[in-house]
Parts: structure tokens; C-alpha cells; sequence
């Protein structure tokens, strides 16, 4: 059969007819999803401050409930819903780095502790971990000259 | 011995005939508008086994027995088994088939699977190498979503133009002798690649060589458009399907009012959340052994022709920035 249209032709002719995304709304659940994960941050932050604990500590801590949180609610089967609805806005805040290495965990449990959980648990986040410590590591390096 | 009509048609003289069927679905496809069609409905995605890949296998085991059961005949009685599946290296296929001791043939032919087992079968029978072949195929959700995309917990978006694995397996069994649904014609497809790179999108990537395919059927098999009540592709989805019916429509192919698709008529796309419908081997083979073929041998359809679609990429062919390479099989039943 001879095609009626090139390659380039075909891909933005049934790229057209395809259904949108649904931007607005995308939109709207990210802003409310990831600003709800952000103010329990938050709320979790002021009450360790309320304690008198110094800032630093404080933060620091705020993250680790986070993750806790993030990794709790994957193994429960919940924040693959969270992530549907919210988008971007379940994977950004630190509760989705957590999902992103706990949900492969789960998953390859089966392939074994070695060869399944241990190497595949970073499939995911594992460039998010390269790039993000070698842009750190670049970011250092200009601090350290300019100051 | 069967008539070539062309580059891809063949007609079968002898007509052999689908003497029995099976499917057996997850609780998605089972719920879904077609779910009364289906013999078992299996709620667990586990099936009671310990992994997906396991599961799997299981309900390509589990339908291989039913099919040889409503034919009345045991694995003795079948010379080959057609088998084939999604996962690397055919493993479901491989493994449910691995007690049964029948000769068999691994297929890849990914969602096209079933046409292309059915066809093998049908020509082995016609040629008189086999009294009967069982043809027979799987999919999983689970366990193709671990293999082709993300793990099921992690939290993503799927974009609007997905489509959702079909959970089961569907398999018929194909002979000299009987009174059931006669394989006429098949039509073997050619590779066609358009170059959509998005396996997200796999209707667009596969609508070419379904039209390819159907285009060549009627042209070979020289039959008037209306000849079949139902031309079903495997699973395009609805957006694939859209196109695939532009696309004929340009080559002179008008068949809108009994053309369907296999993977808009298994889900409640809105309800069940599935975008754009199903897809996987078992798709288009539920949907032929529960439903086609049972509307088929009670008469309300009497010529179906029957096209299974497969996009023919791997996660890795896709992350090196190949484009899509996609396949059609038809084949052609009816009742005589």
C-alpha cells in the first residue's frame, strides 16, 4: 500500500486528532495536591520549632517525616492514586523521590534482595541522584571560587 | 491444500473450523460490558500464584485447559499449540505451556499474537499436518506494566492517549471437522512504521498497518466491501481506531458502519478509567474467544473478519530512539 503521507506528515496528522491532556485541570490538581503536601510539611516544621529545637534540626527532621510518609503511603497502595490525580505535584515534594524508590522495591521484591530490590530500587530515582549530586558538586565549585 | 491470491492472502479450501474456545479474564475485563461473555473471571491479579509473570502463566495454563475441555478432547488429541504472549522471551507462553506436552511454537507477534497463532494453526490443519492446533494467547497488566513501563505503585500520570493491558487469556482450538466458525481467508501483514516514536501512543503507531493489512484483504481475497458484518480490529484503541477508519476511508475502504475495535469494546473507557481502551495480546483474543466467537455460532454474526494489531518495539528499541514498527494479521470467519 503506498502511504499517502510522509513520516513527518502522518505523526503531526494523528497528533492532531489525538486527545488532548487536560492542561487546566492538571493544573489545578498539581497546585492543590502538592501545595496540601507542602502545608503538612509545614505544619510538621512549626511543631517541631514549638519544641524549641534549633532550625537545622528542625528541617532536617521535617524531611525525614516527609519521606516516611511518602514510603508509608506507597506501601499502602495510596500514592500511585495521589500521583494520578496530583501529577507533578505528588512528585516533586520529597514524598515522591520516596515513592519513586520504594514503589520499584515493592515491585522487584520477587527477583530477590540482591539482584531485585537492591539493584532495581533506584531505577527511577537513580538519575535524579547522579545529576542532582553532580550539579552540587558544580554548584560548590563556583561557591567556593566566588567567595 | 489452500489457494495464494496474492503477495499476502491465502484462501483455505478445506475451511477448518474453530471447534471450541476459551477466555479467561481479571476482574477489569470481567466487569467491563463484555465481561458475561467470558467463562472465568478470576478477581485476584495474583491468581494465587507469588508473581505476575506466575499468574500469567497460569490463565494461559488454566485456558488451554478449558478450551481442550469444551472441546471434549484431552492434549493428546491436539499435534500443535500456537503460543505467544508480551513478556521477553514468551515466558508466560513458555511456561503455562510446559506441562501440557504438546509440540509447540513460541510465537512473538506482541498484541497480534492471537491472529497470527490462529493463522498458523488454521494453515497447519488445511496443509493435513494436524487433526487439531490450539492457538493461544496471554496478557497481563501487572506484569506488563513492570516489563514496558513504570512499577504499579509508582505515582504517575498516564498521558490521555494510553491504553490499559488487558488481564487474561484467550485461546481456540482449530480442526478438520464440525459444524462451528470456518477460517476462509487469512491475510498475513507486513511490517509498517510510520515513525511515531511515543509508545504512549501506540494506536498511531499501529492504525497503519491494521489499514495496510485490511486494504490488502479485500483487495487479494477480491470480496465486496460488505461482505463481512464486522471487521474488528485487535486493539487500537479509540483514538487508533479513528484514524484507521480515516485511513481506510482514503483508500476507498468505507466500512464505519461494522468496523469495531477490540479494545474500545472491552472497557467502559469513561468508568474504568482505561484512556483511550485496551490493549495487549489478550485483547483482541478475549474478545474473539469470548465474544466473536460466540456471537458467530449462534448466527447473529455470520463473517467476521478478524484483525489483531502489535506494535513490535521493546523498552530498550524506544529509549535508543527507534520509531514504532507495527503489524496487522487478518483473518477471516465465518459461518457456513
Amino acid at each position: 500500500m503506498e502511504q499517502k503521507r510522509t513520516k513527518e506528515e502522518y505523526r503531526k496528522w494523528s497528533q492532531q486528532q489525538a486527545p488532548g491532556t487536560p492542561k487546566a485541570k492538571n493544573l489545578v490538581m498539581a497546585f492543590l495536591v502538592g501545595g496540601i503536601i507542602c502545608t503538612i510539611g509545614q505544619f510538621i516544621l512549626r511543631a517541631l520549632l514549638n519544641t524549641g529545637m534549633a532550625k537545622e534540626d528542625a528541617g532536617s527532621l521535617t524531611t525525614l517525616f516527609m519521606i516516611f510518609i511518602g514510603a508509608f503511603l506507597t506501601g499502602l497502595n495510596v500514592y500511585d492514586d495521589i500521583g494520578r490525580i496530583g501529577g507533578a505535584g505528588a512528585a516533586i515534594p520529597v514524598t515522591g523521590f520516596a515513592n519513586s524508590i520504594v514503589s520499584p522495591a515493592m515491585e522487584y521484591k520477587k527477583e530477590g534482595y540482591v539482584m531485585g530490590v537492591g539493584a532495581r530500587m533506584f531505577l527511577i530515582a537513580g538519575p535524579v541522584l547522579v545529576y542532582g549530586i553532580f550539579s552540587s558538586i558544580i554548584a560548590g565549585i563556583v561557591y567556593y571560587l566566588v567567595s | 491444500m489452500g489457494t495464494r491470491l496474492g503477495k499476502q492472502t491465502i484462501r483455505l479450501d478445506t475451511k477448518p473450523v474453530i471447534q471450541s474456545w476459551a477466555s479467561i479474564v481479571g476482574a477489569k475485563e470481567g466487569h467491563g460490558p463484555l465481561g458475561r461473555f467470558f467463562d472465568e473471571i478470576i478477581e485476584d491479579e495474583y491468581f494465587g500464584e507469588k508473581s505476575f509473570e506466575k499468574a500469567e502463566s497460569r490463565f494461559l495454563r488454566e485456558t488451554l485447559a478449558k478450551t481442550l475441555m469444551k472441546g471434549g478432547v484431552s492434549a493428546n488429541d491436539i499435534q500443535y499449540v500456537f503460543a505467544g504472549d508480551l513478556l521477553n522471551q514468551c515466558v508466560a507462553a513458555n511456561f503455562g505451556i510446559r506441562e501440557s506436552e504438546i509440540p509447540f511454537f513460541g510465537l512473538y507477534g506482541a498484541c497480534s499474537t492471537m491472529a497470527e497463532s490462529l493463522t498458523l494453526g488454521s494453515l497447519m490443519v488445511e496443509g493435513g499436518f494436524a487433526e487439531r492446533c490450539v492457538c493461544i494467547t496471554s496478557s497481563h497488566f501487572c506484569s506488563a506494566e513492570k516489563q514496558f513501563r513504570f512499577p504499579l505503585e509508582f505515582g504517575n500520570q498516564r498521558p490521555p492517549t494510553a491504553q490499559w493491558t488487558v488481564t487474561g487469556a484467550g485461546g481456540v482450538m482449530v480442526g478438520k471437522a464440525g459444524d462451528g466458525p470456518r477460517v476462509v481467508h487469512v491475510t498475513t501483514g507486513k511490517i509498517v512504521d510510520m515513525g511515531i516514536t511515543d509508545s504512549n501512543d501506540m494506536g498511531s503507531a499501529m492504525a497503519p498497518a491494521a489499514c495496510d493489512t485490511i486494504t490488502a484483504h479485500f483487495r487479494e481475497a477480491n470480496l465486496p466491501l460488505n461482505h463481512y458484518e464486522l471487521v474488528v480490529t485487535g486493539d487500537l484503541g479509540i483514538h487508533g481506531r479513528n484514524i484507521c477508519l480515516k485511513l481506510l476511508e482514503e483508500n476507498g475502504i468505507a466500512i464505519s458502519d461494522f468496523y469495531d475495535d477490540c479494545g474500545v469494546m472491552i472497557y467502559d473507557r469513561e468508568k474504568q478509567k482505561t484512556d483511550c481502551g485496551g490493549s495487549g495480546c489478550a485483547c483482541s483474543a478475549v474478545v474473539l474467544a469470548g465474544y466473536i466467537l460466540e456471537k458467530l455460532s449462534r448466527r447473529e454474526l455470520n463473517r467476521v473478519l478478524f484483525v489483531a494489531t502489535g506494535a513490535l518495539h521493546s523498552p530498550i528499541t524506544v529509549q535508543q530512539g527507534e520509531s514504532i514498527p507495527a503489524i496487522a494479521h487478518a483473518v477471516g470467519i465465518e459461518m457456513i
